[in-house]
């Protein structure tokens, strides 16, 4: 019962064009920086940050956030995922800051990862870029640059693989496993 | 499941996977106190009672920053301010701690054993902060993790712990831990502070400070615990620091890259030379941010499986 919602190619053009969008609305690279959130928004933030400086022919700040101290799902049982590092070596500062996920749901990681980022310094705008927005917002949060909408049953999972993480690029819906 | 066991009472209890666990998030949590707000959310609501019946500045400190870095609330409770001098005993004072609900409690006590005793009668997580003389295990993940971040690999490094083996807690906790993690010890000092029952844990034993340090990867030099030395087993400590006080001299046949531990607090020219102290071999005030690393993941780990496995 799996279909295939994106294949490579487009996701390759989403990523192009969003990378556009964002030069578009903060006229350049000049004060922008790339923040990925663990796992898969990190492979999408380096291919972003990897077109802009092609386009731009600059350097971009790049970042990691993992948001997994700052869920708020932690005492609810929910079996803790493993605890990587958080790297952003950057002052955030008077910098735009594209935060970067694959799929957008409830909001609740981008809650916690605004929230984690706020703890590093104040930038002048955080903005959300996602490859994937399903609907089912639980909190007042909206992305501003979406590779493809995708109104989805709540019961179903939505999948991104991405080469980095899984050998492919491909974004898929399944029903849930448990 | 996260770790194999409820409580931290000793690494006799942890497999190598939990040490590879507790060691991993530990490097990730270092991260957090370079940053300007020292500070995540993880943890908020949750109390921590640190219960020391014995004085201690780094452990103490050591566990109250780790648990205010991941918000949670901090209570101390020394052994002489404590209701134990009205006459209570140790039981009663945890079961009284235990019905104002803490999360965790951090106990370390004169006694061997301590913790574990404790740990029958109370519900919540206790992690053992040094009881007696029998172990230590923060402090042994602290070293690991410090010896870990120089080399980058435990598995097969030789490691010397030099000092007054009989009444060292530290000792015992890391011979156990480093033997699971696949290294090989050697204790050295003289002959009445080294009980004959240590060879039979499986580590070498020798009386020749020079030669042991010969081809070891890390020296853990210990304390000579002043307050435990009224029992006649040294003659005087000039004599003892004539033959095993660490001293370049002293290190004359080891490694160039041989890496310097102690777990504090020092006496400085009794058991190591303030040169080889302030060495850059010597990682003492690495052992020291690496225990705070440490005590963030016990804390964060130890509520993670509290959580997923609700009575």
């Amino acid at each position: 019962m799996n279909s295939i919602l994106l294949n490579a190619k487009d996701i390759s053009r989403a990523i192009n064009r969003i990378s556009h969008e964002i030069l578009e609305r903060n006229n350049g690279a000049g004060n922008i920086a790339l923040v990925g959130i663990r796992t898969r928004g990190v492979a999408l933030s380096h291919r972003l940050k990897e077109k802009i400086e092609g386009i731009e022919s600059v350097t971009v700040d790049h970042g990691i956030l993992d948001i997994t101290l700052y869920r708020d799902d932690l005492a609810e049982g929910i079996q803790k995922p493993e605890l990587k590092k958080t790297e952003i070596s950057f002052a955030l500062e008077n910098k735009h800051i594209i935060l970067c996920d694959d799929v957008l749901f409830t909001g609740r990681t981008i809650r916690a990862a605004i929230d984690a980022l706020m703890d590093f310094g104040r930038p002048s705008s955080v903005q959300l870029a996602v490859l994937i927005d399903r609907g089912h917002r639980e909190l007042p949060i909206r992305p501003d640059y979406v590779g493809k909408n995708i109104p989805t049953p709540k019961s179903k999972r939505v999948q991104v693989l991405l080469n980095e993480e899984d050998g492919e690029d491909k974004v898929m819906i399944q029903e849930q496993t448990k | 499941m996260l770790l194999s066991t409820k409580n931290i009472l000793g690494t006799k209890e942890l497999t190598k996977q939990d040490i590879q666990q507790i060691l991993d998030t530990a490097d990730s949590f270092k991260e957090i106190s370079t940053r300007a707000i020292k500070k995540v959310p993880t943890l908020r609501g949750k109390t921590i009672i640190n219960l020391f019946f014995e004085p201690s500045t780094r452990t103490r400190t050591s566990f109250e920053i780790a648990g205010k870095r991941l918000s949670a609330d901090v209570i101390n409770i020394s052994g002489s301010t404590s209701s134990t001098v009205k006459g209570e005993n140790l039981i009663d004072t945890a079961r009284n701690l235990e019905a104002m609900n803490p999360d965790i409690l951090v106990v370390r006590h004169q006694c061997s054993g301590a913790p574990a005793l404790l740990s029958q009668f109370v519900d919540c997580p206790i992690i053992n902060g040094g009881d007696g003389s029998h172990e230590h295990p923060s402090q042994a993940l602290l070293d690991l993790l410090t010896i870990r971040s120089q080399k980058g690999d435990l598995e097969g490094l030789k490691v010397a712990i030099v000092g007054d083996i009989s009444h060292s807690r530290v000792a015992r906790s890391n011979i156990k831990a480093m033997q699971t993690m696949g290294m090989k010890v050697c204790v050295v000092g003289p002959p009445p502070l080294i009980p004959p029952e240590f060879e039979s844990l499986g580590v070498e034993v020798s009386h020749n400070l020079r030669e042991a340090v010969k081809d070891v990867d890390v020296v853990m030099v210990l304390r000579i615990q002043l307050e435990r030395q009224n029992q006649g087993l040294l003659s005087s400590l000039r004599e003892y620091s004539n033959y095993f006080c660490l001293t370049s001299e002293s290190l004359a046949k080891a490694r160039d890259d041989v890496l310097i531990i102690h777990p504090g607090p020092v006496n400085r020219g009794v058991e190591i030379a303030l040169d080889v102290m302030e060495s850059p071999r010597s990682l003492i005030l690495n052992q020291v941010t690496s225990g705070v690393a440490i005590r963030m993941a016990l804390f964060y780990l130890l509520l993670g499986e509290n959580n997923a496995n609700p009575n």
